[in-house]
């Protein structure tokens, strides 16, 4: 075989390879997706969203534990928001140069990526140990922190793209850099943070370890903050396991519902962002 | 200075603050994190010392406890993954960068993402009930057939053919942590300069002598460095892992086939259940051995990245 053919033959082998590879990655997320649908809508009725999860060989359905995880997101997305958009404004605004703010941008990199269960046992050292019990608010809590990462990085980067000639704008107006920063940068980057926030909900609707010994679960209708709280997560892991046929068909429609939250929040994130890079 | 600036400056000045103390608050959470987790963990680190790293036992109503077992099975899954994904994530980056027409490389890349985006227990209930049996029933009784024939290595390759165990979750983990090397690997490939690969084009190259001889040396830091930000996903993962993996405390044999535990599916089978005093103490020690671990390989991560960054002129930062 004479040179020029060899290296036709390896470039030819090498991009079959390629494409096999690309293949083989679709080839993953096709077939889960088509189980969780077909599982999954076998499995969806309207008892679902009016019964409790039950005891195994009884009707039941999932609605304490879709309620749990709707008030635990949303309270740790109430509680991370705020504080991730500041801690952005700060590493953008301020602290672009600054020893705290070069050491926070990696830390938050970081915690970024860090294991979600060691959250999990972060909060149950510091809060569910104290007061002794397992609990709903706890369960927020640890949802939270792995909110605020992903916000922070989100935020940080929008306003980094916000071009400085209209701060500078803003300044010769006479304005003070609160409002400057409040009022034009960051309303410019509305639909880049945005994304950030959908894209943490999307991350915490599905995250099981750190609820595992924080909120914990119940089997029962709970509001109450204070006490153990079912969620979708746990309950799930919870049926699956278990060697019931009607625990795991409960268990397959609950990660139908979570799965198609996550990746309608996902698309919608996508969505939001493709505008705001239009307008730029 | 008239009454509007001066409230504005206060105004600047508070709002300052404000910012600047959230930061640190998030700065600060680090830190929580490693001492309140040492704190937990006093009782086992007082009783145990180094040996808890080297002990195999694992035996909760003896009060004796040690972490070999739990660190090999989290160690060994992430090393399987690492060796199945390393090779898939780079032919999807070849693919998405150089090969596909232009008009399917953002779908394609948006598939990745979405592969990426899936909780993690949609993976593990996905493994359990459907991936393990078949894998059990068919390419386990194959693998073993084939590698499990072989000298030396074959010995990983033997015993059932259970479908879960510690080869089951390694590829589980695999599947998971594919597209997140994969969009590194494309974000690197793509900062190559066009030129570069033009040069090599205009020489007479091939698409494969380009890419290996122009695209990687080029990005070799920033590939390495999305490399060990799966390598930190893997060692972190929970429920894909304690779904699969078999939850097994005792190390049987060496082979893959055999169930095993890792950190994280022993954190997230005892904690709730773990009797308050030694016995919790060792499992926040396991959360913390886990959390130094991946600290250490996330922040090597970030390192290579941020130094790929700026030898392409600094992005942003």
């Amino acid at each position: 075989m004479d040179l020029r053919t060899r290296r036709k033959t390896t470039n030819v082998i090498a991009l079959g390879l390629s494409l096999a590879a690309m293949a083989f990655g679709l080839f993953w997320l096709i077939w889960i997706l088509w189980m969780v649908f077909e599982q999954g809508i076998g499995a969806l009725s309207l008892d679902l969203l009016t019964l409790d999860t039950p005891a195994p060989g009884n009707a039941g359905g999932l609605r304490n534990a879709i309620f749990g995880s709707l008030v635990m997101v949303g309270l740790a997305m109430l509680i991370a928001t705020p504080v991730a958009i500041l801690a952005g404004i700060y590493l953008a605004e301020y602290g672009r140069r600054t020893v705290l703010g070069q050491v926070t941008r990696f830390v938050n990199d970081i915690l970024l990526s860090a294991p979600s269960i060691v959250i999990g046992l972060f909060i149950y050292a510091i809060y569910v140990a104290q007061v002794g019990k397992f609990s709903g608010m706890s369960g927020a809590l640890a949802l939270a922190l792995l909110v605020i990462p992903v916000v922070v990085r989100t935020t940080e980067d929008m306003l980094i793209l916000v071009p400085n000639a209209l701060r500078e704008a803003a300044f010769a107006l006479g304005a003070p850099k609160w409002k400057v920063i409040l009022m034009v940068t960051l309303r410019s980057a509305k639909t880049g943070v945005i994304t950030g926030i959908l894209l943490a909900l999307a991350r915490i609707s599905g995250e099981t370890a750190p609820l595992l010994f924080t909120a914990l679960s119940n089997q029962f209708w709970s509001a109450d903050l204070s006490e153990p709280m079912a969620n979708l997560p746990v309950t799930i892991f919870k049926f699956a396991m278990s060697p019931f046929a009607d625990w795991q068909e409960l268990a397959w429609a609950g990660v139908f519902i979570i799965t198609m939250g996550v990746l309608f929040l996902n698309i919608l994130a996508r969505v939001v962002f493709r505008q705001q890079s239009a307008n730029h | 200075m008239s009454e509007t600036q001066a409230k504005g400056r206060l105004a600047d000045l508070l709002f300052f603050n404000l910012t600047r103390t959230v930061a640190f608050i998030t700065l600060a959470l680090l830190g929580g994190i490693v001492i309140s987790l040492t704190w937990s963990a006093l009782p086992s680190i007082e009783k145990f010392g180094f040996s808890f790293l080297t002990s195999s036992a694992w035996n909760p109503p003896a009060d004796d406890f040690g972490a070999l077992v739990p660190i090999y099975g989290t160690i060994i899954t992430s090393i399987i993954a690492l060796v199945i994904a390393l090779p898939i994530s780079f032919g999807i980056a070849l693919f998405l960068t150089e090969m596909a027409p232009t008009w399917l490389r953002r779908p394609l890349g948006i598939a990745i993402e979405l592969l990426a985006g899936i909780p993690s227990i949609v993976y593990g209930i996905w493994g359990l009930l459907v991936f393990a049996p078949i894998f059990g029933q068919y390419v386990q009784p194959f693998i073993a057939q084939t590698l499990g024939k072989l000298p030396l290595i074959g010995a990983l390759f033997s015993g059932p053919s259970l479908g879960i165990g510690i080869l089951a979750a390694g590829i589980i983990l695999a599947i998971m942590i594919i597209p997140f090397i994969a969009s590194v690997m494309r974000d690197v490939f793509e900062l190559v300069p066009p030129m570069l690969k033009e040069s090599c084009y205009g020489l007479g190259g091939t698409t494969w002598e380009t890419v290996s001889k122009v695209v990687l040396p080029y990005t070799r830091v920033g590939v390495i460095g999305g490399v060990m930000l799966g390598l930190g996903r893997a060692l972190g993962e929970t429920m894909a892992v304690t779904f699969v993996i078999g939850n097994a405390s005792l190390l049987g044999s060496f082979s893959l086939f055999m169930p095993g535990n890792s950190i994280t599916s022993a954190l997230a089978n005892e904690f709730a259940e773990a009797t308050p005093g030694l016995y919790t103490a060792a499992l926040v020690e396991l959360g913390l051995i886990l959390f130094v671990i991946t600290f250490i390989v996330l922040s090597l991560s970030k390192l290579l990245l941020l130094s790929m960054e700026k030898q392409n002129g600094g992005g942003a930062h």
